[in-house]
Formats: C-alpha cells, structure tokens, sequence
C-alpha cells in the first residue's frame, strides 16, 4: 500500500521558498503517521542546494533540472511532476497553496486520478489515513476531509503552518530525474515578469496589514493609511468597495473575492465589516478597527475599537506609534 | 470564436452560512445564491471578445441541481446564445469527479476557448478550471486580469507569485477570470425576458463515484469579545499603548 509522501519543493530563481520548508516539515510527520519516506521534489533549472531540504526533513531530492523550465508553467511543471508522482507510490502529494501550487494542484489531481484537498488549515491521522481541514465559504465554515483511494493530493495554506528549525546535521540523497517534455508540455509561454514594485508588501504577505473601506472617501486618503503602513513595515489593503470604487486595485482586496489573510495585526479604518469582508480577515491574530459608526459590524470581531473619525484618528495614531516606537 | 463559459450557483458572499443538520453541508434555506462572482468576469470577457470578433457563439455549461438553470438564464441575458445543464443533486464532494463530467461534455461541443471564475466561492478550491484543461490536453491561464486574442493565440496577463506576469497560449485554451479582467454588465430587462427563449439543452451529469468526503463541517471559533478602548484622537495613547504591551504587536 502506499504510504509515501511526495513533496513538492517550490522555487523561485533557483532558491527554494519558505512555503517550500513548510510542506516538507508538514509531509515529514505526515509520514511518520504513514510509515512511510518523505520524497521532496524539485523543478526548475539551476536550482541550489537540494540536499539541504534534508534538514526539514527530506529523506530523498528528486531533482527535474532543464533549462526550459526556468520558468513555472503548470503543464511543462505539471507533466514533470505528475511523472515523478506516478514512479513513487505517493499516499499524499503534498504541496502549498500557493498561486504555483494551486495550479500544479488541479493539474496532478487530474494527472494521477487522485481527489484533492487545497489550501487546507490542518491535518490529522485517522485510521492509518491522512484527513484534512480546510475553509469553505471564504472561512465562514471549515470541513472535515476523508479520502479513499491510493493517493490524495493535499495543499497547505502558507504561513499557517510553522516550519521546524533545519537540523544542519542532516542531508538529504539527491537523485537527478530526466522527464522526457516535448513541444506540446510548454503550450503555455511566459513572455514577461513584471517584479512586484519596489518595497511594496502584497497583503498576502504583510505580517501587518492597515486596510481602509468607504470610510476613506476617496483614492487620495489612502495616503494616510500608507504613511502608517511605512512606519509599521506594512501591507496596505482595502475592502470591496474601495476597490469597486476605483480607488485601489484589486490585488489590494481582502475579502472573499480579494484574498483571505490572517496577520498578525489587522488595522481597520473606515471598514464597516461586511461578511464578505470579515471572512477574509477574521482569522487574523489581533484586529483594530477605526469607525464613526459605534454600530459597525467590524467592533463585534475587533480586539481594540476606535470610535471616532479616522481622518483624525489615524494621523494621531502614526504620531503615536513614532514616538513609541523611537523609545 | 466558440467559447464556452463554466458557470456554477453559489451562496451570494454576503450571505450568512447556516450548516445544516447532519453536520456535514450548509442548509440552503434562506440562502440567496447568485452566479459565481468570477463566473460574471468570465461570462462578460466572452461577450466582449465576440463582440470584438463578430462571430462566433457563447455556450453555458453549469452542472448542479434544477437550480443551476436560474444563473444559466441570467448569463443568457448578459449576452450567452444557449447551454447545456449537467443535471446533479449529488452535491459530489470531489472536485475532480465534477472535473471530469465537465471535461465529457466539453468533448461534445466545438469550442476555441473554455472560461472558468477562477474560483468558485463556496469551496475555493480553485482546482476545477486546471483539472478540465488537463482533462481536455489544452493549456490555460489561471487569475487572468487582462486577455488580448489575435491570430490564434491570447497573450493574458496575471498576478504570479513574483509579481505579474505575461504568458502566451495557442488556442484553443482555458482560462479563469480574476475580478478587475472587465466589469460585467447589468442585463436589461429587455435582454432578461429574451434570455427566457433561448435554448436551453438539459442532460443528466456523469458522475465518477467521489473519493473524498465531507466528514463533518464547523463554524470557525468565535473571537473573544474585544473592547472598545475609546471615542476619537484622546483614545489612541492607549490603544497603542494596549497594541505594545498588552497584544505585544509592535
């Protein structure tokens, strides 16, 4: 029976990413339940130091170097691993879900005949088998999910799981992998890469977010929110109706047709809490909430609430926070 | 240009979930459910790029229960000609079973591109759109906020990991609508009480026996009640004063 663990490494310019370390400290006591090895495999081309995924845990680096796939694509991505998946006798593919790690999801799922579970919150082992938990309806109820078959593919939701301190004592046995790919696996071409902009943190990153809704008026009050944003080393994110009202792109959304985050911090101003809203931030750790409104939906889930006018407020909160700071 | 779009009914987003009483889905009743919010992107994209193009036919695909019949007509009204409905009350679980149902009825129809939401908003999988390109042998591009077609390829653009990005397919291809790709339109009460007539094809869903399965469903814990430090600038020495040594946040 299987019972493997097959991980996939991501990377990015030849450098595995944190999410990476994470699946592989996760697939590692996955297997341990299992009984079985912890495979983490890596593709790319150019891609450093394999063996030290060891030290997360990794018995085995399979490693799909070729120069054409220096760039992510999910067929080319998905055809090498899927391949590799087929050779190893996986009772989990393992991977997180990222935006690569979605899409190469969906792709093996299909690829291997196997059921998949994304962005899952948490696991446990239940009868010799692996059963996961994951959000539905944006986070506003959470399922419990049993599998059957040989094989399940599992995707981890980034920074929910913490990843153990590598063991500098350990290493890992690399193995190289040919993946025969022809011209039908890069039907997809990536022409360009435009770099996130310089210091801008994307609020699926920010250990911190300040986000502004109606409240806010207009485009050009968000400058307030983002002077707080520089001091605190945070991303600044808005609500649905900001971002319907024009006044900030979508990938600054947070709700449940923006992107679902859980910060540290979460410093609401001018967000009246809608549940669409709530469900894409209520996981954060701490939450402030700014609002005129004493009524507003947002103070029901805030851990420390402002009434008053945020055009005043927050102003006089980055003074604060400056001088608090600076001590 | 064939295209045909993937819709799916879903809870609307400011609805309320209940979970019903075998603890496993949500109970339906008093839900509003509305057309998947990434399907509207989809459904519009489609009509702007006939409209573009002058030719060609839009063709609904949706599979769920009788219900899913009420936002297939909705997409008609935007501007889709006919459909087809996979009849299902399995509510199946596993995203790769509905995967597959679509993708052998997508082998029935003559289409240059598929287009998905590029999630639905009630299981936020994000699996399916991937799973029937893979299915069908087609490339695709999820999250497209942005799609140019000319001479038989699309160049879409999409937020990537590292920032954005640019990629190119040869049709035909899938694609998944992210919100900000256009803003859909709002049909006209004329173009609703045609959407009436059109032609609407009804089959009964093939569906793979799932290999996963919902064992219990739960509400996410509740927060502990927080605490309103105060009314306006006077109240601030305190809330940061709470955020550094209470919360210990900064």
């Amino acid at each position: 029976m299987a019972n493997n663990v097959l991980i996939y490494a991501e990377q990015m310019g030849g450098k595995f990413r944190p999410t990476a370390f994470e699946a592989i400290c996760q697939g590692k006591k996955m297997a341990q339940e299992l009984g079985g090895k912890v495979i983490a495999v890596a593709i790319g081309s150019g891609i450093e130091n394999p063996e030290a995924l060891g030290q997360y845990g990794a018995d085995k680096v399979i490693v799909v170097s070729n120069e054409k796939l220096k760039d992510f694509t999910v067929d080319a991505y998905g055809k090498a691993f899927a391949d590799v998946a087929g050779k190893n006798d996986p009772a989990v593919v393992l991977m997180a879900a990222t935006y690569q790690g979605k899409d190469l999801g969906g792709y093996v799922s299909a690829a291997l005949d196997a059921p998949i579970a994304a962005d899952c919150t948490e696991w446990l082992a239940q009868g010799g088998k692996i059963q996961v938990k994951r959000p539905t309806y944006a986070g506003k109820a959470y399922a419990t999910i049993a599998f059957t078959g040989e094989t399940a593919v599992i995707s981890i939701r980034p920074k929910v799981f913490a990843s153990d301190e590598p063991d500098a004592s350990k290493s890992a046995e690399v193995e190289n992998q040919d993946v025969a790919l022809s011209d039908d696996d890069f039907r997809s071409i990536v022409k360009e890469i435009l770099a996130k902009a310089g210091g801008k943190i994307d609020v699926s990153e920010g250990d911190i977010i300040v986000a502004g809704g109606r409240g806010m008026k207009g485009p050009e009050n968000f400058k307030i929110l983002e002077e707080m944003a520089e001091l605190l080393g945070a991303a600044v994110g808005a609500s649905r109706t900001a971002v319907d009202e024009g006044w900030r792109e979508h990938a600054d959304q947070v709700g449940q047709t923006g992107k679902v985050v859980s910060p540290k911090l979460y410093i609401a101003c001018g967000i009246s809490g809608a549940i669409q809203h709530l469900a894409g931030m209520r996981t954060s750790k701490c939450i402030v909430a700014i609002n005129k409104d004493p009524d507003a939906a947002i103070f029901n889930i805030a851990d420390y609430g402002i009434v008053g006018d945020l055009f005043q407020v927050v102003p006089a909160m980055t003074e604060e926070l400056k001088k608090v700071m600076g001590s | 240009m064939n295209i045909v779009v993937c819709v799916k009914r879903v809870p609307d987003t400011e609805t309320k979930i209940k979970i019903g009483g075998d603890g496993k889905a949500i109970d339906p009743a008093g839900v509003e459910f509305v057309i998947n919010p990434f399907d509207e992107y989809a459904i519009e994209e489609a009509i702007q790029i006939k409209e573009k193009s002058g030719e060609g036919e839009i063709n609904i695909l949706s599979l769920g229960s009788i219900d899913a019949q009420v936002i297939m007509r909705k997409a008609y009204a935007m501007g889709a000609e006919k459909g087809v409905h996979l009849n299902d009350d399995s509510a199946n679980p596993d995203n790769l079973a509905v995967a597959k149902s679509l993708a052998a009825q997508l082998k029935e129809m003559s289409f240059d591109m598929v287009l998905f939401g590029k999630q639905a908003v009630d299981d936020d999988s994000a699996s399916v759109a991937v799973q029937v390109a893979q299915l069908l042998n087609i490339p695709i591009v999820t999250r497209v906020i942005k799609m140019d077609i000319a001479d038989g390829k699309a160049t879409a653009e999409r937020e990537s990991d590292a920032g954005k990005e640019i990629l190119e397919v040869t049709l035909p291809a899938a694609f998944a609508a992210e919100k900000g790709l256009n803003e859909p339109r709002y049909p006209k009460l004329m173009d609703i009480m045609k959407a009436k007539k059109k032609p609407l094809e009804q089959k009964e869903a093939q569906m793979d026996a799932p290999k996963m399965e919902i064992v219990e469903m739960k509400y996410p814990p509740e927060r502990p009640p927080g605490k309103i430090v105060g009314e306006g600038v006077e109240a601030v020495p305190e809330l940061v004063n709470l955020l550094k040594n209470e919360a210990k946040m900064i």
